[in-house]
């Protein structure tokens, strides 16, 4: 039992990382119907904008942090401009094709100008302590990612529900046509939604420096593919959605990790996917639409 | 009678070309005119126009985008390697072995996941692809991450150069049959094609398992070239490295994929020494393809003696 609940906490960390990215992920989707492939190398990005911040300008990780997703925020916008916008009214699979080339640039323009080697997050960054609380061990790190996980999807639930930015962005995903008529510019709500879904990617980058401790130009792959799956299995374009399925991944895969065999973990997330796209394609918390000729 | 006896000189012309091209090549590696540079080179290039054409099939001609060729092409080498090396077949039993083994895994991955559409089977078909890629890493009796390695060389020229001609061979003829035009209507419209009568899950499905068949028998081949397979080979970044191509060449266009794999292999070999910037190139190919060129640069024509023959005429 105690193995169990301790398993549970350091999958809640992990989970909020993949909530984060799912998030971006899910919002994107909601408004323009493309998976952004590139989201996981945008947190890449962000996880090495956090080094340098902490490495070069000195900063501590919350300066770091606000740093890295101010850049990715911009990231996010120009690549949407530059890559997504001229596909908006394209087939969705050159849409799709473009963004697996978004992906692959930043993957290698990093590697081209970093190198290829991982990068060690400085211990001074982050000093990592264990507390023991009832015979659990808990992790300064595992509390530092899961509060302020948490604090940016309140911000987030924040922004969408109450500001004008997220009233603009919840009619564009919902009807992009009449969210026209009704004045609201489309194009500058698409970059809005980019900019918060990379900025939040940024700083799950920045996290995922923190909890491996190493950061390196691949790193966004895997984690980006998890939180897709995250974003699928909550039902993508769906907001809550997107942060269950990411606790949902998280806890999953240290369970796998901890009770089963860890060389299977990857295989078990794919798993998930196909298992949800096979049964029910929408998610957990998606309605059923139907198709329409 | 007359369009018969046009057919037959052009078969007969087609068929001296080939045999010409073959014995040309043959001649430079017997002779050692072709360096053995050249010959890795010219090994690589033929197996990836089986791969693009394969998988111009499914994402050209079904219009069902597939990211997880690299995975059927991953049991394709498995199986004949398994074949040649554990139980000692021939090398023919092996390609036979792996386009079957490889034909069925896509008919069990396809049969589910072709119900969806678009992206939602782009993502399945690479999680499966990795799926398939994760189990082989944890199986010992191919060595797991390890793989196997010591493959006897029994990939020849004639062999990669048979298995080319039969690859475009299937896959031209399948498209000119009346399956051919079933395939490309689900692409055009697969609502209208499905109110004709068309079975589009059938004719989904068989292109899905022929360009799975192909993508093993081009991993078998692989696998008998280069001593060594493993798992990592045949990740997601090999299927992404397929599609390039397919996307370079053009979106159902069999000869754009064909110029497309030679340009890529030769770009590939050009740039070995720098393998970051042949990625970076690979990326804003995709990127620039796609808003400039959707269709690709071959779009769906075909290069052939009528094309040139247009060409020619507007030259003059």
């Amino acid at each position: 039992m105690q193995e169990l609940i301790q398993q549970l906490v350091n999958g809640l960390s992990l989970g909020a990382i993949y909530a984060l990215i799912a998030l971006g992920y899910t919002m994107v989707y909601g408004i323009i119907k493309l998976i952004n492939f590139a989201h996981g190398d945008v947190m890449m990005v962000g996880g090495f904008v956090g080094f340098f911040s902490v490495t070069l300008l000195g900063t501590n990780i919350a300066v770091a942090m606000l740093l890295a997703m101010a850049i990715c925020a911009l990231l996010g916008i120009i690549i949407e401009k530059v890559a997504y916008r001229p596909l908006r009214n394209s087939s969705r699979i050159a849409s799709l094709i473009t963004a697996i080339g978004v992906s692959l640039l930043l993957e290698y323009l990093t590697i081209f100008l970093i190198g290829p080697n991982q990068k060690v997050f400085p211990e001074t960054a982050f000093t990592v302590k264990a507390y023991n609380i009832g015979g659990l061990s808990i992790l300064n790190k595992d509390v530092f990612v899961f509060v302020s996980a948490v604090i940016l999807m309140l911000v987030l639930q924040y922004i969408i529900k109450y500001t004008k930015t997220g009233k603009a962005m919840r009619a564009v995903s919902l009807d992009n046509e009449a969210a026209i008529l009704m004045g609201i510019s489309v194009d500058k709500t698409i970059s809005m939604t980019f900019a918060i879904g990379s900025a939040l990617a940024a700083a799950a980058g920045v996290m995922v420096g923190v909890y491996y401790s190493t950061i390196n130009p691949l790193m966004g792959i895997v984690p980006g593919l998890k939180a897709f799956v995250a974003a699928v299995l909550g039902g993508i374009g769906i907001i809550p959605g997107a942060m269950v399925g990411g606790f949902v991944m998280g806890l999953l895969e240290t369970m796998v990790s901890g009770y089963g065999n860890s060389l299977y973990r990857d295989a078990v997330s794919f798993g998930v996917l196909i298992l949800i796209l096979l049964v029910k394609p929408t998610g957990l918390f998606g309605k059923d639409t139907g198709e329409k000729v | 009678m007359q369009t018969k006896k046009i057919k037959w000189t052009r078969f007969l012309l087609e068929t001296a070309l080939l045999v010409v091209l073959f014995s040309l090549v043959q001649y430079g590696i017997s002779t050692r005119m072709l360096s053995q540079y050249y010959q890795i080179n010219l090994t690589s290039m033929c197996i990836n126009i089986i791969l693009a054409v394969s998988l111009n099939l499914i994402n050209g001609f079904t219009g069902q985008l597939s990211l997880g060729h690299a995975g059927f092409m991953a049991v394709g080498a498995y199986t004949a390697v398994i074949m040649t090396t554990k139980m000692d077949y021939p090398l023919l039993a092996g390609l036979v072995g792996a386009f079957l083994a490889a034909s069925a895994a896509g008919f069990v991955i396809g049969v589910p996941t072709l119900r969806l559409k678009g992206d939602y089977l782009a993502i399945a078909t690479l999680a499966l692809g990795e799926i398939i890629r994760v189990t082989l890493q944890n199986i010992d009796y191919v060595n797991g991450p390890a793989g196997i390695s010591g493959i006897p060389k029994l990939t020849t020229w004639a062999w990669l150069y048979g298995a080319v001609v039969l690859t475009i061979l299937v896959v031209v003829n399948l498209i000119n049959s009346s399956y051919g035009r079933a395939i490309i209507s689900v692409r055009e419209d697969e609502i209208a094609a499905e109110l004709m009568g068309i079975n589009t899950t059938k004719y989904k499905v068989m292109a899905f398992v022929i360009g799975a068949g192909f993508a093993g028998l081009a991993g078998a081949l692989y696998g008998h070239y280069f001593y060594i397979i493993k798992p990592e080979t045949f990740n997601f970044m090999k299927s992404f490295d397929i599609l390039v191509m397919v996307v370079l060449g053009g979106l159902g266009s069999t000869t754009g994929a064909v110029i497309a794999a030679i340009f890529i292999t030769v770009l590939t070999a050009a740039l070995q020494p720098f393998p970051e910037i042949r990625m970076i190139l690979y990326a804003l190919i995709l990127i620039i393809v796609m808003i400039y060129r959707p269709q690709g640069l071959m779009g769906n024509k075909e290069l052939s003696r009528q094309t040139l023959g247009r060409i020619w005429g507007a030259r003059r």
